[in-house]
């Protein structure tokens, strides 16, 4: 079996725009979802600014129950099941309730914790002994794969329903998972994403390795600067995106619209092996996800129109962009647009991947290169690898024919997809 | 009739059969008539404890299976406090 892939519903929560229209809208414009935090700098934090999505009660009471919602402390949860129950309906699939769940459909969606304020809560009870008191869903919220059981309930997927977990790769690495099972065709249908916990509890860990920027509190929407020379780290965020991936039979035989193909891609590490450590990527696994994927995908480095970056916005981008330009053997002006999402957004860790893989599948769908901000000073160790023309910083409106969307993650992992605009 | 009352508000909502639930007596099951997830129980005991301010036992709370069986916690628990 080889089936092709295609992707044929997308969904978002992202802190500069909830749903596809507001979000596309914001990416378009270059608009930044970062701001200050009062509860960061409230509790000391170096970083006192962040990347949250505004959800209002009519966005989440249109996801959940008012059971839900009465115990519901994890925002993973909250900010994955409202993307995949966007990118379902996006794909004009109905929620059914029959006796039997859809067997040809699954999820796979991932995350980096789950409910670690309902961690918090339920400890506090816990060393009170009060360990009764916990309620029926502390274990639904905390588990990993608490993300995915919502999502698969309310969807009634009777297909593979699990969550991965490999720090920034999650997003990217459950495209490729779900491509996989569609392809060798043990699925019809896959909703692949990623999503993550949201606050101090899940970003304190980075703020205390330093790897987030302190030098932009006063300044919330500046401080996310991928690529500049200006960039001194990071900006926590959180969020969610969702794909619903599908065989191209299955997408035809419905009449569904379909936002592009998936060629295929590589997820691979560098074992922490030579310049490879838990958060430093060895730059021979790096070029080689890349070079991999491109073969997978059965296209050639010439043929990609246009990358969408890790590019975190710490000292590291350089070094991503050397990456690329030895893998691709391009440089200078002859190497692909890049850009990143990172400088709206912040970096929404787990949720990074499948949030600019709607952002990379937006811009092929609807032939646009959405901007870079916060870049005006670029980084000279990058403008000597690249030209400047390579990094817009302006919106673009140009069809695109292949994008490729990478990420790399702590414990040395990488993943690589790359995305072909459909044309029937 | 005032404990009734309560208990009705507490379990509104961990049923979603409200026909049932305006319907609500001292024979009322709460699995098999309010369809209550029987996940749910734990959640609506400490709901209960929370409303009455009173300690449920494990034993007592594995009686709680109809309206009547609750009431009749709930007021023995009750006049626990009071003695």
């Amino acid at each position: 079996m080889n089936n092709r892939v295609v992707i044929t519903g997308l969904g978002i929560v992202s802190p500069n725009g909830i749903h596809l229209k507001q979000f596309k809208e914001a990416i378009k414009n270059g608009i930044s979802g970062i701001r200050h935090d009062e509860q960061l700098e409230a509790l000391k934090f170096s970083c006192q600014i962040s990347g949250k999505p505004e959800l209002t009660d009519e966005i989440i009471h249109a996801s959940f129950t008012e059971l839900e919602l009465k115990s519901l402390e994890s925002t993973a949860i909250l900010y994955g099941v409202i993307a995949a129950l966007e990118a379902w309906k996006d794909a004009g699939l109905s929620i059914e309730n029959n006796e039997n769940p859809d067997w040809e459909s699954g999820t796979i969606f991932g995350t980096g914790t789950s409910g670690i304020e309902k961690v918090r809560s339920s400890i506090y009870k816990l060393d009170d002994l009060q360990v009764r008191r916990l309620g029926s869903t502390a274990v639904a919220q905390t588990m990993a794969s608490g993300v995915s059981a919502y999502i698969g309930g309310k969807l009634g997927l009777g297909n593979q329903t699990t969550t991965n977990s490999s720090a920034c790769i999650t997003g990217t690495e459950s495209i490729l998972m779900a491509y996989d099972r569609i392809k060798s065709g043990q699925a019809n249908r896959m909703l692949a994403g990623s999503t993550t916990d949201s606050g101090p509890y899940i970003w304190g860990g980075f703020d205390a390795m330093k790897v987030c920027t302190f030098r932009h509190n006063h300044e919330p929407e500046k401080g996310s600067r991928p690529m500049s020379a200006s960039a001194s780290g990071f900006v926590p965020s959180s969020g969610a995106g969702a794909l619903v991936l599908e065989s191209l039979k299955s997408a035809l035989k419905r009449g569904a619209k379909i936002y592009a193909e998936v060629l295929g891609g590589n997820v691979n590490s560098g074992g922490q092996r030579g310049l490879g450590t838990m958060t430093a990527p060895n730059p021979l696994a790096v070029q080689r996800c890349i070079t991999d994927a491109i073969k997978n995908a059965g296209i050639s480095s010439k043929d990609i129109d246009i990358i969408n970056g890790h590019l975190t916005a710490t000292t590291k981008d350089a070094f991503e962009i050397e990456n690329w330009a030895n893998a691709l053997g391009r440089s200078g002006s002859d190497f692909p647009l890049i850009n990143s999402l990172k400088g709206m957004i912040g970096h929404p860790l787990s949720a990074a991947g499948s949030m600019e893989c709607v952002a990379s599948v937006l811009q092929l769908a609807d032939d646009f290169i959405f901007p870079n901000i916060n870049c005006e000073d670029l980084h000279s160790e990058i403008t000597t690898i690249i030209d400047p023309h390579c990094i817009p910083t302006q919106l673009i409106n140009k069809e695109l024919t292949i994008l490729a969307k990478a990420n790399f993650g702590f414990g040395d992992v990488n993943a690589c997809v790359i995305f072909k605009k459909f044309k029937n | 009739m005032s404990i009734i009352n309560d208990l009705k508000e507490i379990i509104k909502p961990y049923t979603e059969n409200k026909i049932a639930l305006e319907n609500i007596s001292e024979d009322t099951d709460l699995l098999k008539d309010l369809n209550i997830n029987s996940a749910n129980l734990v959640d609506i005991v400490l709901d209960v404890e929370e409303k009455f301010g009173i300690t449920i036992d494990d034993a007592s709370m594995n009686k709680m299976l109809t309206v009547k069986a609750t009431i009749a916690v709930i007021e023995e628990k009750l006049a626990q406090n009071a003695g």
